[in-house]
């Protein structure tokens, strides 16, 4: 049985009076010797050491520390170093020599290269990078695999039932090419340096910057040199202030300064939640007679029920060796606690119609990452003094096409064509110290992209029926295919994901196959295949609200989910050193940024924030 | 004494990244891979910087040989406090076969050359394991070496260098010019700030060709293959002291 929380009122009274004590003592351990003291039979150990939950100002031991910081200004900066914010910058680069204007752009990448937090399928749609670069060809764009063959199935768990790709379907592919979406950005990197722009990886952006009214003024990057245990190291310095006349977001989905954002400027308050899944990927060389390149294979059913959103996919490269991307994307709105994307996506290689273009192969690379898939009844409010969003952070992605790098190109672009002319004009009247753009938002309402995601809006939320996937397709067919997505109504999804867990006592568990070390494998050989690392000695960047939630709630009622979702081994529930009971562990060095926890904890207790730039995943061309 | 102290850098693939041998095994895969500087050159800028900042020396030079992307460690050096740069460029076939031998003909050409008081290296790569560019470096310019070392301070015209030996610490003072190599006790390396980023693309990083020095890069060396260490097998469980003879013996090892 689960160890349920068996704290008394006036143990609960204990630990909120301790968590507003700081302790003194520099010692990284778990255990403070004042919780020793003061509350004998409880012992909630202290996990979260970041100061976003407990700040600085009222730590002793960082009185008398430094804490200027130093400023620069830029005219605009740009958070994120994915396809939106360099076609942003690009964009940006473009319009200032045709115009010969001078222009500082400054891009802020918290991966230690551009590229490197970089995941995705990918089958590119090439519309954007059109209009970007009508000459990408010529520049060496790293498009070499265009589309030859498009399979879709069915899966059952011994069968593959083939569904035929009809013409104007959304997941036909004529026309696109499979990429290495790390490399594809890679390149924009190296493009956006030959133009001009100051590309900074390396160096994640930590906090907001606001001016006096209220308008965003810029970013700052995070601080180096602070110790596990939250105390000032002798490296400790402060990060850096970039201001500028206008900040673009582009973080990402599910940024965590976006999420600050939301709050700050209310910009959810009219659209819906937005939903996601988690995409899990792995990269094989594989036996040369059975690659096939250019070869698109994307599937759906089995291993998930008909009521869990999801599918797999398989592209094989074309780029000299015998290589395929396959991947199992897992929508995050499932309700058995007990499911593990992770082992769903291990199990899924073992299909029949999977497992032989695998045997004989050699894994290379892993990685996962959140995506959107709330559509347009999900997208915010997109501008505000001082700033925008840009890219997967507000989300545009086309989710029965699963395609979200063309749409992400074009908002960046479009978000430096609004303001371009605002932020290179000799005077602008603005209200506010920071810029207001809101000519980025209706440009883009009467964009392509609006276009293409108001088509395919209910298709999502059409699988949330009693027949799940087949009711899905079912509308897809009518509704997409037939109608092109005309009629007059918008479908709503079910709300938060993280709302969406059953408890641990209604459901069944899930039993897995072990992996078997050729084409299934554990999760801890996955994580090192990512190259992830994080500095030691630094708080984690996995931060609660509540230290006692997780066991608590989380491993009382729905069995520590999070063991589970978390495609790093994050999250580990250990047994107390002493006594009775568990507590929490955080891996945070193993993290590979993916945002998954913060979306489905059930409690909302976790709050993911940028850690030192510079760690995280290592993914070459993923 | 020109007050002068000669870094080298070198650029190696990063320590977390799970490495991965070509498929022809001729070498390790290192196109897209994340590199960063060798944590034991980040240990002898780091010191370079502190000799400067208590004003025993006067200038740090920064040097790493390798293709154009050398260049982003050499930036990283400036950043940590290095006044500038040389880059001493190294492509192609040279640089796959370029090892301790030709690095420290290049150190020991550039150290005579900038009229360098002490050179400074990481005790080893990471990549290669070597050990052998500082030392082989002394010995090319004939000067006394500090290898190991966990602690650098001056002592009048001599350097006091504590040593770190299989049996403990040692002691050694040096005439300068000398050549020390940073072991992994002797500080902790600062972050590179992005102002000093900033700011360091503003330092100056010189271009020089090996020719252009008088070294020759032969390589003595031909690696014939490159194979990733054999997969650890499951060991055998024996019940008796008999079982466990009988299987050595059969192993041919008794």
């Amino acid at each position: 049985m689960f160890p349920a929380s068996r704290y008394s009122s006036k143990a609960h009274r204990c630990i909120r009076a301790l968590k507003t004590i700081q302790t003194d003592h520099a010692a990284p351990q778990l255990y403070t010797t004042l919780h020793r003291r003061t509350c004998s039979s409880v012992t909630t150990p202290r996990i979260t050491t970041h100061y976003t939950i407990h700040p600085r100002e009222k730590d002793s031991r960082w009185e008398g520390v430094e804490m200027e910081r130093f400023a620069d200004e830029a005219d605009v900066v740009i958070v994120g170093g994915g396809p939106a914010g360099l076609s942003a910058a690009i964009r940006l680069k473009q319009l200032a020599n045709e115009q010969e204007k001078e222009l500082r752009v400054c891009l802020v990448e918290k991966a230690s290269q551009i590229g490197a937090h970089i995941l995705s399928g990918a089958c590119l749609e090439p519309t954007a990078l059109d209009e970007l670069f009508p000459d990408w060809k010529e520049r060496g764009a790293p498009l070499n695999t265009p589309v030859t063959e498009d399979v879709f199935s069915i899966l059952t768990e011994k069968y593959r039932i083939p569904v035929p790709i009809l013409p104007g379907l959304p997941m036909a592919n004529h026309g696109n090419y499979i990429v290495r979406l790390g490399n594809f950005v890679r390149w924009l990197g190296e493009q956006a340096e030959e133009l001009g722009v100051e590309l900074y990886p390396g160096y994640a952006a930590a906090e907001v910057l606001f001016h006096e009214d209220g308008s965003v003024k810029g970013i700052a990057t995070n601080d180096v040199g602070i110790a596990k245990d939250g105390s000032p190291k002798d490296v400790f310095e402060r990060g850096m202030e970039l201001h500028a006349k206008v900040t673009l977001f582009g973080e990402g989905c599910h940024g965590h300064l976006a999420k600050q954002l939301y709050k700050q400027f209310n910009l959810r308050e009219n659209c819906e939640p937005q939903t996601y899944a988690i995409g899990l990927k792995e990269v094989w060389t594989i036996d040369e007679k059975k690659w096939r390149p250019g070869r698109v294979e994307h599937s759906v059913g089995w291993p998930l029920n008909r009521n869990t959103y999801g599918g797999s996919f398989l592209y094989h490269l074309n780029e000299g060796e015998p290589l395929v991307a396959l991947g199992l994307v897992v929508g995050l709105d499932y309700s058995n606690p007990y499911l593990s994307p992770f082992r769903e996506f291990q199990r899924w290689k073992h299909h029949p119609s999977v497992a032989p273009t695998l045997e004989g192969g050699t894994r290379i690379a892993y990685g996962a990452r959140a995506l959107n898939e709330g559509g347009l009844q999900s997208i915010p409010k997109l501008t505000f003094p001082g700033g925008m969003l840009i890219g997967c952070s507000p989300g545009f992605m086309n989710v029965p096409k699963i395609k979200g790098t063309h749409t992400a190109m074009k908002s960046g672009m479009l978000a430096a064509e609004a303001i371009f002319p605002k932020v290179t004009a000799e005077s602008v009247d603005s209200e506010t110290a920071g810029l207001h753009v809101p000519e980025y938002a209706d440009s883009l309402k009467n964009s392509w992209i609006w276009k293409e995601l108001y088509a395919v809006r209910n298709i999502r939320p059409s699988f949330h029926n009693y027949f799940g996937l087949y009711g899905g397709m079912v509308y897809t067919g009518i509704f997409y295919w037939i109608f092109r997505g005309k009629e007059p109504w918008t479908l709503k999804h079910c709300g938060l994901d993280a709302h969406q867990l059953k408890p641990a006592k209604d459901c069944t568990p899930i039993e897995y196959p072990k992996p078997d070390g050729k084409i299934s494998f554990d999760l801890l050989s996955s994580v090192a295949l990512s190259g992830t690392n994080h500095e030691g000695d630094q708080p984690a960047h996995l931060t609660l609200r509540d230290d006692s939630v997780p066991v608590g709630q989380n491993l009382a009622i729905f069995d520590g989910p999070e063991q589970r979702f978390c495609p790093a081994g994050v999250y580990e529930y250990v047994p107390l050193e002493t006594g009775d009971g568990m507590r929490l562990q955080i891996n945070a060095q193993n993290c590979v940024h993916c945002k998954t926890c913060d979306i489905k904890d059930p409690s909302q207790n976790i709050n993911w924030v940028v850690p030192e730039g510079g760690g995280g995943p290592a993914y070459n061309g993923m | 004494m020109s007050g002068r102290v000669l870094v080298g850098v070198k650029r190696v693939i990063d320590y977390a990244v799970k490495i991965r041998v070509k498929p022809d095994n001729s070498s390790v895969v290192t196109d897209g891979v994340k590199h960063s500087m060798n944590p034991f050159c980040e240990i002898a800028v780091e010191e370079a910087v502190k000799l400067k900042e208590k004003k025993l020396i006067k200038e740090v030079v920064a040097v790493s040989c390798g293709p154009q992307q050398a260049q982003e460690t050499i930036r990283t050096a400036l950043a940590m406090g290095a006044d500038r740069g040389i880059h001493v460029e190294v492509t192609g076939k040279d640089y796959e076969t370029l090892g301790p031998l030709q690095v420290s003909k290049i150190m020991a050409a550039l150290a005579k050359k900038e009229d360098a008081q002490l050179v400074i290296l990481g005790k080893q790569a990471i990549d290669d394991d070597c050990n052998q560019t500082g030392q082989m470096t002394a010995a090319l310019l004939d000067w006394p070496q500090g290898t190991f070392a966990s602690e650098v301070s001056f002592d009048g015209d001599k350097i006091k260098v504590v040593r770190e030996i299989d049996g403990g610490l040692e002691t050694i003072k040096i005439k300068t010019p000398a050549v020390v190599t940073a072991d992994l006790r002797l500080n902790t390396p600062r972050y590179a700030t992005l102002p000093n980023i900033m700011k360091a693309k503003k330092k100056k990083i010189a271009n020089v060709k090996p020719a252009d020095l008088g070294v020759d890069l032969t390589s003595r060396l031909e690696v014939v293959r490159v194979d990733e260490p054999p997969q650890r097998q499951a060991g055998v469980k024996v019940e008796t002291v008999d079982d466990l003879v009988g299987k050595l013996k059969e192993a041919g090892t008794v």
